[in-house]
């Protein structure tokens, strides 16, 4: 209750300065209307440059570099030279259409052309930095393992609190459901997942530089994580799996001479990885799309006059907040999941000497 | 909109970037730590594994103590009831040893004494017969003095043989 009423007095503590600078921001540009939808998508999607704030009318924007492979080659360049639809090289950044915001060139009749592009994006440079430190935070925990004798003590401090969520997630997740037999081979596969849209997720709750891409909110991200996981769970699979699969212990009439049964089986083959793409995308998505929204409400109801855009703030930030709270949960929760169901499934590819 | 397309840049940056953490974590991370750890949950197993030998053997030495003591109490008992009994042997054997030499040192008294005794009536006697005859030749030489006591005497004598 104490920190409610915290909470509530900070909340109207703030809301006049936050009003009074979105009410300079109205005298400014009168003209321009705010477009909720271009403000949601512009932070949920990629961006070649990673936008920080405006500073005095100013784009504050850190350039990353530019990798493109078009029809006259390749090109490196860094993204400040194609801000604002400036073209650099025969290559601009396409505005309305088919490839919006995406770096095109123009073909020989004059249409869009996307060019092969592999460039350091900044959700590419957030994976990298959510990469860096994931491997740092590992290796310094395996550090202490290294100076002391394991055996003798147990950790404290940071390298205990690590070793206290890597054993949660390999003797609570990753050994029940893959199976006391195999799970020696698949952990450091999981926990690396596990690990992964962990701090990518928490990375994505931070709303300042290193941090606010929108990473595992990304198809392409939960794409190749779910892909990788479909490798796990079928490369190494024993000949039960796929017998269950090809041949499974059903009528004949059901998989021959129609395969109805295996028809159904391959999609569930595929559909599990797709499960978990989705469910980590739309997970993450939907909360920075929250987080988002609610603060976005700030900046739409200055147009309605002072007094409900200041009641406004207040009760944006406070659902701000809960829903923050609540995306620190969904941070931990969905990378448990996918970690979990990964485990699961790679168990079920297991299930021979049970 | 585009959110739904995987961007193909991301894929491709995604699967290096991923590949590299999750070679290196699977390297020089993971394993390392979730080895130390099993190796530590095996060596507190075996801590505790040889606690209880060591209990289990404390106890086995405790009866083993208490065996030792009670052995060695009735071993103390045995020894003093032989002590005792050999005491009370030598005592009677001491006792009968000194009967005996006191009844050879008796019988060889009491053998002297009489050795004594018959020398010493011997001895009497000698004097005796000797003192008597003495005597008798005092009387006899008195009484023969006068012709009448020779003549009783001669008739004294046939009345004798008479």
């Amino acid at each position: 209750m104490k920190l409610l009423r915290l909470i509530l007095v900070i909340a109207l503590l703030v809301c006049p300065v936050v009003t009074g600078r979105a009410g300079d921001g109205v005298d400014h540009e009168q003209s321009s209307e705010i477009d909720v939808g271009e403000i949601l998508f512009g932070h949920i999607g990629d961006s070649y440059g990673w936008h920080i704030t405006d500073w005095k009318g100013k784009h504050v924007t850190i350039p990353l570099p530019c990798i493109v492979h078009s029809s006259t080659g390749w090109h490196f360049f860094m993204s400040s030279k194609i801000e604002h639809g400036h073209e650099h090289e025969g290559l601009f950044i396409a505005g309305e259409g088919r490839y919006e915001d995406k770096i095109v060139e123009r073909g020989a009749d004059g249409e869009l052309v996307r060019p092969f592009d592999i460039s350091i994006t900044k959700n590419v440079a957030s994976l990298m930095f959510a990469a860096v430190l994931l491997i740092s935070l590992v290796l310094a925990t395996t550090r202490w393992y290294r100076r002391h004798d394991a055996s003798e003590e147990a950790p404290q401090g940071f390298a205990g609190l690590m070793e206290m969520m890597i054993m949660m997630v390999n003797d609570d997740i990753i050994r029940p459901s893959v199976g006391e037999k195999h799970y020696r081979k698949y952990s450091p596969y999981l926990l690396t997942a596990f690990f992964f849209i962990f701090v990518c997720n928490l990375m994505g709750l931070i709303p300042f530089f290193p941090g606010g891409a929108n990473v595992t909110g990304n198809i392409a991200v939960t794409m190749m994580m779910a892909l990788f996981t479909f490798i796990a769970i079928n490369v190494f699979a024993d000949k039960h799996y796929w017998k269950e699969i090809l041949w499974p212990d059903v009528p004949m009439f059901l998989k021959f001479p129609i395969p109805i049964m295996q028809t159904i089986e391959l999609f569930g083959v595929i559909s599990k990885p797709f499960s978990l793409m989705v469910r980590l995308f739309a997970n993450i998505m939907a909360g920075h799309m929250m987080v988002l929204g609610l603060v976005s409400v700030i900046f739409v109801t200055v147009k309605l006059g002072p007094v409900i855009n200041g009641s406004m703030t207040v009760i944006a930030m406070l659902f701000g907040l809960v829903i923050n709270c609540l995306e620190l949960l969904v941070a931990f929760i969905q990378a448990y999941v996918f970690t979990m169901l990964s485990a699961v499934f790679i168990g079920m590819a297991h299930q021979e000497e049970h | 909109m585009n959110l739904m397309l995987p961007d193909s840049g991301l894929l491709f940056w995604m699967t290096i970037i991923f590949a590299i953490v999750f070679f290196i974590l699977a390297k020089f991370g993971f394993p390392i730590i979730t080895g130390m750890v099993d190796k530590r949950a095996k060596r507190i197993d075996e801590a505790i594994a040889a606690a209880r030998k060591a209990e289990e053997s404390l106890a086995g030495l405790a009866q083993e103590q208490e065996r030792l003591l009670s052995e060695a109490r009735t071993e103390q008992a045995r020894i003093l009831q032989e002590a005792a009994v050999q005491r009370d042997n030598m005592i009677v054997q001491a006792q009968e040893q000194a009967r005996e030499e006191a009844k050879k040192i008796m019988d060889e008294a009491k053998a002297r004494i009489q050795e004594e005794k018959e020398a010493a009536l011997r001895d009497v006697r000698k004097e005796v017969a000797l003192l008597s005859v003495t005597i008798a030749e005092k009387v006899v030489r008195k009484e023969l003095s006068t012709d009448k006591g020779q003549m009783e005497l001669i008739d004294r004598m046939i009345d004798d043989l008479s």
